[in-house]
């Protein structure tokens, strides 16, 4: 091919220049989780601003709460978190609980740690899972879905549902767990046992999949807690918080007299909990930190997540055993047109994704006066903006990604 | 029981300022007036002993009973509350602040009531301060762009009011 001289008068010369492009990503972008539309102010690769668009998937929760009763509303918290419908369900049971100054019996309160823990892995394994999704690795997804399914056939076993499930009720739960059933479960934690480190490999130590989220969005412990955020994102900054210690007597003493660690890295020395935990004999070692991971970037908040599903498993066990050493009663859910006191009361909990927190108001009916939901993606969702200024388009899904959001809870 | 040496500052600090104070409710609350509640946020945060670092949820109670009968008996005037969840991470105190507000500014129907904002002092309480005004129709003063957030742009009326009623249709969409 011939080429010509600069200095050819032929040639005209154009300077190359870039512009700046706003760029829309979503609604219906894969990688977006749901129906979040982010809007991009784009120079070349480097995106200079993020602004979110909410609120595809408003279906107005709230106010409809303003026109049912506590139970009823039940099955519209499904729908906020639908990846983690039972932790919905449950805080939601703890505030009209609060409200109505109902006491669980001991045995509806290892139920519900059971329940709550196995949906938190569940959730946890579609995290990890769609992450790697976004980041162009299509195998963690299914290894995640496979072991979400045999979660979500023991949930079907205890209450008919597979995603919507309406299981834990202001009062308890809706039945008690069926015969044999704590034998599956067992079954099912020992064999997932020998899959985590399975996982760890496909994800965690991946050089591909460390190099595209190790130092990336880095969000300083300030900054997280300036903005709301809570649960793994939260942890991933190096704050130590978790409800499930930290939070109100009312939840706490729900995981009395269980021992598992909170995951969360020391600031100082960037360190995680050792693994104490033992499987099998051996105890489990959890994959050494990379190089490049600095404290608050999106591996570290995949690392959290990962690291609660083994604290998740260790949960579980003691709770089975100690769900079949109490006998009685697992807890009457409430009436289905009981009255609420003219009080109001707030209770937030800690769900898969941060603190969801309800808050009733009662007027005396058994229609609350008012209801709302605290969701701990939206607050998670906030951060974006103010994270991704100055970043490159490929980190954008990289940083969503691990916030780890779903709209359902986000647009109520 | 914590929260009572907080009150005591609380007053001493602010005096006129602090309304109401609950302490036998199941959340404590404190009842502020709207002029002190942006320092009286400030001093929370930033006080020893308190650190109010994170501001969990911002909510807006519509009181007004709709129903004549109903209404009758109530022992309210019908207001507006702005109730804030306020949570410590250092020292893992809750609080509860609300301010009350008259439905509409002035009296006079279609204009929004104002509250100051407290998007300055907590991050997070942009999102949540949009999501307010979006859904109940408060105006927060002060706030950096305050526009709708989950209802689209050109949604007319605040849902969250109990005398809202859905619009007929939206864009050639029935909507009742």
């Amino acid at each position: 091919m011939a080429t010509s001289k600069i200095d050819d008068p032929r040639v005209i010369e154009f300077d190359v220049r870039t512009d700046e492009m706003l760029i829309n990503m979503g609604p219906q972008h894969p990688s977006t989780h749901g129906v979040l539309r982010l809007v991009l102010r784009t120079d070349g690769e480097v995106v200079s601003d993020v602004e979110p668009h909410l609120g595809y998937l408003h279906r107005c929760a709230e106010k409809i709460g303003e026109n049912l009763t506590a139970r009823q509303w039940i099955p519209y918290t499904d729908r906020m978190d639908y990846l983690a419908a039972m932790n919905m369900n449950l805080g939601w049971s703890l505030v009209i609980e609060k409200l109505l100054e109902y006491d669980l019996p001991e045995r509806g309160r290892h139920l519900r740690v059971i329940i709550s823990e196995m949906g938190r892995i569940a959730s946890h394994l579609v995290a990890m899972g769609t992450y790697g999704l976004d980041l162009g690795s299509f195998t963690p997804f299914l290894y995640g879905f496979r072991e979400r399914e045999k979660i979500l056939n023991l949930f079907e076993e205890a209450c008919g549902a597979r995603l919507t499930y309406s299981y834990l009720t202001p009062g308890g739960a809706t039945a008690d767990l069926p015969v044999g059933w704590t034998d599956k479960c067992r079954q099912f934690l020992n064999q997932f046992k020998e899959v985590i480190p399975e996982l760890h490999t496909l994800l965690t130590t991946n050089s591909i999949f460390v190099s595209r989220t190790a130092g990336i969005g880095v969000m300083s412990a300030k900054m997280a807690v300036d903005y709301g955020c809570t649960g793994p994102v939260l942890r991933g900054s190096g704050v130590y918080h978790d409800l499930r210690f930290h939070g109100e007597e009312r939840y706490t003493e729900m995981y009395e007299g269980y021992v598992f660690d909170v995951i969360c890295a020391d600031p100082e020395t960037g360190k995680y909990p050792e693994s104490n935990y033992e499987f099998h004999g051996d105890s489990l070692d959890y994959p050494e930190i990379p190089r490049q991971a600095i404290l608050g970037d999106c591996w570290h908040r995949f690392y959290v997540r990962m690291l609660e599903v083994v604290q998740s498993v260790r949960l579980i066990e003691q709770a089975i055993e100690k769900y079949e050493a109490t006998s009685g009663d697992w807890g009457t859910p409430i009436k289905l047109v009981q009255k609420l006191p003219a009080k109001e009361a707030y209770m937030e909990t800690e769900a898969p994704r941060g603190q969801m927190g309800f808050y009733v108001v009662g007027n005396g009916d058994s229609i609350p006066w008012r209801v709302r939901a605290r969701s701990s993606s939206f607050c998670n969702l906030s951060v974006t903006a103010p994270l991704c200024q100055g970043i490159l388009l490929a980190d954008i899904p990289a940083i969503v990604g691990s916030l780890d959001v779903v709209m359902g809870e986000i647009d109520r | 029981m914590s929260e009572i040496p907080l009150v005591s500052e609380l007053r001493a600090k602010f005096g006129e300022g602090i309304i109401d104070v609950n302490l036998e409710a199941i959340d404590e609350w404190v009842e502020l007036n709207p002029s002190v509640l942006v320092e009286v946020c400030q001093f929370l945060k930033e006080a020893e002993g308190f650190r109010f670092d994170m501001c969990n949820s911002i909510t807006v109670v519509d009181y007004l009973e709709t129903d004549p009968k109903k209404a009758a008996k109530v022992d309210w005037e019908p207001h507006l509350e702005v109730v804030y969840h306020l949570s410590s991470i250092a020292t893992k105190l809750t609080l509860v602040l609300k301010v009350k507000i008259p439905r509409w500014k002035n009296g006079v129907e279609g204009e929004l009531p104002t509250v100051p904002s407290v998007a300055g002092v907590w991050a997070t309480a942009d999102w949540h301060e949009r999501e307010a005004y979006d859904l109940s129709g408060v105006n927060f003063l002060g706030h950096p762009h305050l526009k709708r957030i989950l209802c689209p742009d050109d949604w007319e009326g605040h849902p969250l009011r109990k005398d809202y009623e859905m619009p007929l249709e939206y864009h050639g969409i029935r909507g009742r």
